[in-house]
């Protein structure tokens, strides 16, 4: 670990004066930002506490929630509004990591946390995130964990959250914080695929603090559901999680939010899937066309094929599921 | 204790006669193997369990020592070749540096005698550690740097830079180490080919038979506990508090390196949390040491995680070819089990996948071969049944697949090839319960209803159960020697240089002592893991409860002459010789008479000694060239597997173990639950990534590398036939080991009953049966 100063803001200006810095980084729970600079991948010069920032979950007034960015993941998960409006959010939260993790990292720390691309992670492999155009060692590597969507010539990296996934299908807000003051990024245009400059993960400039996230008022309780594919019962990352949530009426999908984690750079909403669904029948078979179109651009590496397959079964088994419920709420 | 068996216990309480110190044809069995009702066979605790939980045991990395400093290490990027600029200057500049130590001012050392090269050579590679540029593996260290804490250290450790030039010989791909050639294996001194007959052209004719080969990735081994020592040099002396399983060997090993007397290493490894093989001389404690004596400072070296991908490694890869042939009714005629593993060129560990084959089933032809290539990578070691673990998935997979070809059912399928005496070297078997025990087992866990691939399905989710036999040899090493101390208090103490992993090594063996001396177990001290005390017992093959075992009832054997002796004339022993005493109630008696009593404290008293203390060597293990001696499993698995997704979740896992007489039922059945539950991790998960195009490890991380979790793990039961061996001290053989046996194909059998789908590939994960 390279050394560092560490600062414990106490409050939001104080926190976005440190972070204007050049060096700076704010730090959540650190479950992944001191493991990165463990590993001297990440190696900041100041690091600015905001954990005692922004912890509350409060209603918005129009219906929906906002979840201050320093909240415990376990807290979220935990909440009751959470767990009765917005249960694909809390099932998402559960499905990452351990208890343990849950308990230290923040809601605006899960969003920021980069990929498990192991030779991003080792500093004797090439890797275009960590030093621009030293090239790709996992395209022809071990890339069973790697994305099938939206990958480049750069970069074949995944964002390993499950709580984004959920927040994505949600159509979440993020805010987030600056000196020049606060703006709203909808959750789905906040990561960016990795084209030519894999080393931007996000629309966030440089100093820019989350704030809070924002649950719109609809949220799905009564038919959405989390589902992870991962390679052991628990404590692993997705090769395959969908975040799924529809609305029926009369055998026909009114409404549908579909977003796919393990796959892409990003939280991946699945639009084409929801345009081919949106105002057609709630069939397998119009569940099962959705995914192939959804699929269509999609592509297999060395070893991460398979997910392909398994993300068409996994979206077009858990859309069936979905709609065979009984509304419960 | 319910009051009633306290009386019985009481009535039955006999002296126990002294065990014979060697077991050949003619001997007498362990009296210990008759008394059904002592400490043998209880469900004692461990001893240092309630030390472990509260944090009070003080492991190898929290030694504390006045001047402590810290190591990290750099390891090489690169796979083969050599440094042609390695730059320390601004880790010499860096806050709180001690040292920086590279080719360029490392002390003189030479190699460590590799493993199993002398009676207590435990060096991993045998490359010159730090002594010149040349790069033999990726991962290998290329500096270490001493600072006044570790984080200093770690930081230092970031800011050296090497410039590599890669050496045109280097070979990271299998494909490329096969086309060089291969070599047979040759482990513990023996040519890992076998042939009886000609399998072959027996095989051809077969009327049935599988043709199939199964492959099995590089393992690394994950104690909890990193491999640490805390070391300093007192003049010429070098004391290390280590974490290892082989404290002699250690020392004896560390002391060729340097060049310098074995009685000047003195190691201790009181606490060791896990090794499974993987705790012996590593380059850690060598560099350490050199450190230490370039610095003259004590220093402390605890690999990271990361580390022990790099410089401890595990099991290496294995392809393997099964060819069973058999007649009509089951009877095999062709057994052939061949293969290559990979190696390096600095270590000498052809993983022996074959041992299993040699003693499981009859046949009327073998052929058996181990062909091993090098590659430059960790020299791979010993991990937890090394051979047998994975030797098993291939060997019972194909007996599985043989059953269904033949539409067979396969567990009648080895009970109707289940020798009568060794098939391959026609020795007697000491004890050999396979049969009961896959009787009991197949009762137990219902097997019955068991139906064809595919047919049982429980909403998303395909069952499916499946069984495999596990397997694994009983060893006694040679070099057991042990010391028993009497004190006039009726106190007893036990020193031998063996191990305690975590094991339940000592609470077993205080059971033992205490039951041949006749005294509680409170009375009872076992100090052990000190290259001061006697003995040389490497905790490896699962040979210690036997090894220790042997040098104790030595040990006893004169302790008693000494006792009878010290009595004299005035005792009710007067007369007696020791075959005809056994230790009761804290003295002895004699066995036909127990009128005839005398307690220790009043025999030392009596002779005005304040102790009596006498050391022994254990004979040698002679029982190997009259028996084939072996441990068996008969293992059940149900499984099941998402229609969907493929996912795999063990749901029922049955062990039922044939290992002689058991000795603490409660750290024996946890030694067979975590071998199982280390084969539930080679069976659908464990692989190390080593990318063949840099020979570097992907995944060196418990992250990223997978091992069950506790939602991974069902529950699991265990029953034993609790069969004595009359040929091993206390009727028992070793349990450390073959708990992982058999787990990988009794899983892959599952597997494919549920689904109808045959992986052959560890690990079985779900993109295998999707």
């Amino acid at each position: 670990m390279t050394p560092f100063t560490y600062e414990r803001a106490i409050d939001r200006q104080a926190a976005l004066a440190l972070g204007a810095g050049s060096g700076a980084k704010y730090l959540g729970g650190g479950t992944n930002l001191v493991d990165l600079m463990r590993e001297t991948i990440e190696h900041p010069e100041v690091l600015v506490d905001v954990t005692g920032l922004s912890c509350g979950i409060e209603e918005t007034g129009d219906g929906g929630l906002r979840i201050g960015a320093g909240a415990k993941n376990t807290a979220v998960a935990a909440d009751r509004r959470v767990r009765e409006r917005y249960p694909l959010l809390a099932q998402a939260i559960l499905a990452g990591a351990s208890a343990q993790i849950r308990n230290m990292a923040t809601v605006g720390g899960n969003l920021l946390q980069r990929t498990r691309c192991g030779y991003f992670y080792d500093d004797a492999a090439r890797c275009n995130k960590r030093e621009t155009g030293a090239g790709c060692d996992a395209i022809e590597g071990f890339n069973r964990m790697h994305a099938i969507l939206g990958a480049s010539a750069a970069c074949v990296a995944t964002h390993p959250s499950d709580m984004a996934v959920a927040l994505a299908a949600l159509d979440a807000v993020a805010t987030v914080e600056g000196q020049s003051g606060a703006r709203d990024i909808p959750l789905v245009e906040f990561h960016l695929l990795p084209g030519e400059t894999p080393q931007i993960e996000t629309v966030l400039k440089p100093g820019e603090l989350v704030t809070a996230v924002t649950l719109p008022r609809e949220g799905f309780a009564g038919r959405s559901t989390y589902r992870k594919v991962r390679d052991r019962a628990s404590y692993a990352f997705a090769l395959v999680s969908v975040a799924a949530a529809l609305d029926l009426e009369a055998g026909t999908v009114k409404a549908v939010r579909l977003a796919l984690g393990g796959v892409a750079h990003r939280p991946w909403r699945a639009t084409a899937a929801e345009d081919a669904l949106t105002g057609g029948p709630a069939t397998e078979a119009a569940f099962r066309a959705a995914a192939e179109a959804e699929l269509a651009p999609a592509q297999g590496l060395r070893d991460n094929a398979f997910k392909i397959e398994l993300a068409r079964r996994v979206i077009t088994d858990t859309l069936v599921k979905l709609a065979a419920l009984r509304e419960t709420a | 204790m319910p009051i009633l068996q306290n009386a019985m216990m009481a009535v039955m309480k006999k002296a126990i006669a002294l065990a014979p110190d060697s077991f050949i044809p003619g001997g007498k069995p362990d009296p210990l193997i008759r008394h059904k009702h002592g400490l043998i066979g209880a469900p004692i605790s461990r001893i240092d369990g309630p030390l472990k939980v509260s944090g009070r045991a003080t492991f190898a990395a929290e030694v504390p020592m006045e001047g402590l400093t810290y190591a990290a290490l750099k390891y090489s990027s690169i796979a083969r070749g050599r440094i042609v600029e390695i730059d320390t200057a601004a880790a010499e500049n860096a806050p709180g540096v001690v040292l920086v130590m590279t080719y360029k001012n490392a002390p003189r050392l030479k190699p460590m005698p590799l493993f199993l090269t002398k009676p207590k050579a435990a060096g991993g590679d045998d490359v010159p550690i730090m002594q010149d540029d040349q790069i033999h593996w990726n991962g290998q260290p290329v500096a270490l740097v001493l600072a006044e804490t570790q984080e200093q250290a770690d930081h230092a450790q970031s800011l050296i830079r090497v410039i590599y030039e890669a050496g045109g010989d280097g070979v990271t791909s299998l494909e490329v180490a096969k086309a060089k050639g291969s070599e047979p294996g040759v482990f513990q001194g023996e040519t890992l080919k076998l042939e009886i007959e000609d399998a072959e052209a027996m095989l051809a004719a077969a009327p049935h038979k599988i043709d199939v080969r199964y492959t099995t990735p590089r393992h690394n081994h994950n104690p909890i506990e990193l491999h640490a020592a805390t070391l300093a040099w007192q003049g010429d002396r070098l004391r290390i508090h280590d974490a290892v399983q082989g404290v002699a060997h250690v020392a004896w090993t560390i002391a060729q390196v340097f060049g310098i007397d074995e009685e000047k290493v003195h190691v201790t490894s009181p606490y060791v949390g896990g090794a499974f093989g993987s705790k012996n001389l590593s380059q850690h404690q060598v560099l350490a040491a050199a450190a230490a004596q370039l610095a003259q400072r004590p220093v402390r070296i605890m690999v990271s995680r990361e580390g022990v991908f790099r410089i401890i490694g595990g099991r290496t890869i294995t392809e393997q070819r099964v060819a069973l042939g058999a007649q009509a009714d089951g009877t095999l005629v062709a057994l052939i089990h061949t293969g290559t593993v990979a190696m390096t060129p600095h270590n000498n560990m052809p993983e022996p996948f074959i041992q299993p084959a040699k003693s499981a089933y009859a046949s009327r032809s073998f052929l058996l071969d181990v062909e091993t290539v090098k590659m430059n990578m960790m020299a791979n070691t010993f991990m937890r049944a090394p051979g047998e673990a994975v030797g098993t998935f291939g060997l019972e997979s194909g007996i599985d697949e043989l059953a269904h070809a033949m539409g067979m059912d396969p567990i009648d399928l080895r009970l109707k090839n289940e020798p009568e005496k060794d098939p391959t070297t026609g020795l007697p078997f000491s004890q050999r319960g396979i049969v009961e025990a896959w009787k009991a087992g197949r009762e137990r866990f219902g097997w019955r209803a068991r139906r064809g691939p595919g047919a049982r399905r429980d909403g998303d989710w395909f069952v499916g159960i499946g069984c495999a036999a596990g397997t694994y040899p009983y060893y006694r090493m040679p070099g057991g020697a042990a010391r028993i101390t009497l004190s006039k208090d009726g106190h007893a103490t036990i020193g031998i240089a063996a191990h305690e992993m975590g094991m339940g090594t000592s609470t077993a063996q205080t059971q033992i002592a205490a039951e041949r001396l006749g005294l509680p177990m409170d009375a009872l001290t076992f100090n052990y893991a000190d290259t001061k005390l006697p003995g040389v017992v490497l905790a490896g093959g699962s040979q210690q409860t036997a090894a220790i075992g042997a040098a104790v009832i030595a040990a006893h054997h004169k302790l008693v002459g000494e006792l009878l002796k010290l009595a004299g004339n005035d005792s009710p022993l007067a007369g007696l010789t020791p075959d005809e005493v056994g230790g009761l109630d804290g003295g002895l008696c004699a066995l036909d008479d127990e009128s005839r009593c005398e307690s220790y404290a009043s025999i030392l008293s009596r002779a005005k000694r304040e102790e009596v203390s006498v050391e022994a060597k254990a004979p040698l293990p002679l029982e190997f060239l009259h028996w084939s001696m072996h441990s068996h499993s008969a293992l059940f698995c149900e499984v099941r597997v998402n229609a969907v997704t493929g996912e795999i979740r063990v749901s029922r896992f049955l062990g039922s173990f044939d290992c002689g007489r058991i000795i603490n039922s409660k750290t024996a059945a946890s030694q067979f639950r975590g071998g199982i539950i280390m084969g539930l991790g080679l069976a659908l998960m464990e692989e190390t990534q080593f990318d063949e195009r840099t020979g570097r490890i992907m995944n060196p991380s418990l992250a990223e590398y997978h091992v069950p979790v506790h939602l991974d793990v069902p529950e699991i039961d265990i029953i034993w036939s609790d069969e004595a061996d009359p040929h091993t001290p206390m009727g028992a053989r070793g349990v450390g080991e073959i708990g992982i046996t058999g787990v990988g194909a009794a899983v892959a059998n599952a597997v494919f009953n549920a689904t109808g789908k045959r992986v052959r590939d560890l690990p079985i994960t779900l993109d295998k049966v999707i």
